[in-house]
């Protein structure tokens, strides 16, 4: 049985009929599967406006998909009852990007990990209260001494980033979903706080779902990647075939614009070619075809036409492009089950 | 075209050392807070050579924010510049009155601030923001005239002409990035510090930026100093490093030696830290916190976290000295190294 999964789910913001040009289709028909029986980190890559935020808030449950499903151990999200939802809730944990924003600063920082024990009666007395507390820090790579009866503002970010991760194991979760949990952290700590999620998954046997938009921690952390464009599943496989040999022509440019810590390796020359694509780019909402069509160096007539389906290159991944359409097509959810098995 | 735009240089007796346009001597910059002062830049000393590319790296609060700001004069209290020199062509920008100091923006250095896309009026068209830059440095009140330098130094940037009519809100992310750096080399300056130019755009973006930032660089022979924190782009844009620890310029050295043969201790940590694509699922953080600035340890900032530390690290002040040619680091480690 699968974990989590999301089955063709679609999100479309905005109000009114189908005519209403103010709508925004932030997720477009997505399939996503995260195995219930073998711990995975899985990475969900792509830009800003690439709807993996919207993803996330979707798989957790705070927003309702326009069509398509999420389900949870089989389970559709939107027919759960009270008790299951609440389960839900303590099993599916989520980190975010900012962890500042998560904290009231007039109250000490062990608010936030004394709330969710009592919320979900997890402890029987206040020494069992604090134990738990306390293994969590630890599981987190903190010291309890120098973390509990702090301020929010007297905590570095990286343990203030960790304090959540402390959090999220409390409820001893099956899986977290983690939105660019070290975008905003110095790289001494991105390291150590990647190192602690690591660990979750070979300690712990946690999942992960990792957001973000730096395909070089991807790699690092994750076995499976989704990369995301405007909504859709460019390219979906192993970290090892997705990064190390991309083959959608948009995950190819991703991966030649990370800015590698190596003077040895600079960017080439091919910028200019993308310069040029982009500067004549329409909007995403005008096109019937593949959305990356405007911007592709490679892009054929019949790109403009229909967004292509995705085409399974190898076992371990596949990709919604037309270059590729001797190999055999293969529904989203089909993929998603195939990489999570 | 941009050659045509006259700077109104401020000092033509930069005779003393040719090759450096700028060169930094012990600046220090305290913040005033209640509870004492902050040394947020501590004795830092530095200097760029004309055209060339110098990146300043570090964590949050080890001061390169603060060396920018101070840099340009445009650090506000409680921040305050205690000492030193910033001798741009050989005049001290800290010694002019502030007019002399109004003028030089823009025409002799220039800021892409943090963040540079939010500094641009929401109310008024790039165009009128872009001519006022102009004219608040020249005589030249003609806008057909304006608006054809306007327009060459647009182009120069890849932007079309018509985003003169355009609103800020209007432009994507990219696009006002751009706008920042036409605004920055409008008066051609001889250096342009850009803080962390393009910390809020996606990769493939920040790429096109920071290659249209390069482009204009050459093309103009000015020098830029880039801060920020990522060890990525520092390795594909500048020719020089200078590492930052607690308000400290702790290593200066080519970037293919920052990377290849790092000679502080910290930056060797640092570098250590950083993920590539050649491995995967090893990560080697620092351990401990980056020193409080308020009551900073004594001795070698970097003593307690540091792996080599000895006795004498956490009494006496380790100064930054040049060991080889061309590569600066302040460790008591190289101390034998010296005569």
């Amino acid at each position: 049985m699968q974990l989590l999964e999301a089955q063709n789910v679609t999100k479309i913001f905005g109000s009114g009929g189908l005519l209403n040009k103010r709508q925004m289709v932030a997720v477009d028909g997505i399939s996503l599967a995260i195995n219930e029986a073998k711990p995975t980190i899985t990475a969900i890559a792509g830009e800003s406006g690439s709807g993996k935020t919207t993803l996330a808030r979707l798989l957790l449950g705070v927003i309702q998909p326009t069509s398509g499903s999420i389900l949870f151990q089989g389970q559709d999200l939107s027919k759960m009852d009270k008790h299951a939802r609440k389960e839900f809730r303590r099993q599916v944990q989520a980190i975010f990007q900012d962890p500042y924003e998560a904290y009231n600063p007039f109250y000490k920082v062990d608010q936030v990990l004394t709330l969710p024990v009592r919320k979900f009666k997890l402890a029987h007395s206040r020494e069992e209260e604090q134990q738990r507390i306390e293994e969590s820090l630890q599981l987190a790579g903190l010291r309890p001494e120098d973390t509990l009866g702090r301020y929010p503002h007297q905590l570095s970010g990286g343990q203030r980033q960790r304090i959540m991760v402390a959090r999220a194991l409390l409820l001893n979760p099956k899986i977290i979903l983690a939105d660019e949990p070290v975008s905003m952290v110095d790289a001494s700590l991105r390291a150590t706080i990647l190192e602690s999620l690591m660990k979750l998954k070979r300690e712990l046997g946690i999942s992960l779902v990792y957001i973000t938009h730096d395909l070089t921690t991807a790699y690092q952390i994750s076995e499976n990647i989704y990369i995301l464009y405007r909504g859709s599943v460019a390219e979906v496989g192993s970290v090892e075939q997705v990064i190390k040999n991309p083959q959608h022509p948009y995950t190819q440019l991703l991966v030649s614009s990370i800015p590698l810590p190596d003077p040895d390796i600079r960017w080439g020359e091919e910028g200019d070619i993308e310069r040029k694509a982009a500067a004549t780019s329409a909007p995403a909402g005008q096109m019937q075809g593949c959305k990356f069509a405007n911007r592709c160096p490679f892009v054929m007539p019949e790109c403009h036409l229909k967004p292509p389906p995705l085409y399974r290159t190898n076992a371990d991944r596949a990709v919604a492009c037309y270059l590729y359409k001797d190999s055999e097509p293969v529904s989203g959810r089909a993929m998603a089950e195939s990489l999570a098995a | 075209m941009i050659s045509e735009v006259q700077s109104k240089s401020i000092a033509g007796n930069g005779a003393a050392n040719a090759s450096k346009v700028l060169e930094v001597r012990n600046l220090q910059v305290n913040y005033h807070t209640a509870r004492g002062p902050v040394r947020a830049v501590n004795g830092v000393s530095f200097f760029l050579k004309a055209g060339e590319r110098l990146g300043l790296v570090g964590e949050s609060g080890s001061g390169k924010t603060t060396i920018a700001l101070s840099l340009m004069r445009l650090i506000q209290e409680p921040a305050v510049i205690e000492g030193g020199e910033v001798l741009l062509d050989g005049t001290d920008l800290l010694r002019l009155s502030e007019e002399e100091m109004r003028r030089a923006r823009f025409a002799d250095i220039a800021l892409i601030p943090q963040g540079a896309m939010n500094s641009l009026n929401p109310m008024m068209k790039i165009g009128e923001q872009l001519r006022d830059t102009i004219r608040a440095h020249t005589s030249e009140s003609s806008k057909a005239m304006l608006d054809t330098r306007i327009e060459a130094v647009l182009e120069s940037v890849d932007l079309r002409a018509d985003v003169m009519e355009s609103y800020p809100h209007e432009l994507s992310g990219g696009m006002k990035q751009r706008v920042c750096i036409a605004m920055g080399i409008l008066l051609s300056p001889k250096v342009i510090v850009a803080d962390e130019p393009t910390s809020a755009l996606d990769v493939v973006v920040q790429r096109q930026v920071m290659e249209t930032l390069g482009r204009v660089q050459k093309k103009l022979g000015a020098a830029v100093i880039l801060v920020g924190h990522d060890m990525g782009l520092m390795a594909q844009f500048v020719d020089r490093i200078g590492v930052m620890y607690g308000g400290k310029l702790v290593e200066v050295s080519p970037v293919r030696d920052i990377f290849k043969d790092p000679l502080h201790p910290y930056t060797q940590m640092l570098i250590g830290s950083l993920p590539t694509l050649n491995s995967k699922e090893i990560f080697k953080g620092i351990p401990g916190l980056t020193p409080s600035l308020l009551t900073p340890p004594p001795g070698c900032m970097f003593h307690p976290r540091c792996p080599h530390a000895m006795d004498h690290c956490s009494v006496q002040i380790p100064p930054l000295e040049e060991i080889k040619p061309d590569r600066w680091v302040a460790c008591h480690l190289y101390n034998g190294s010296l005569s």
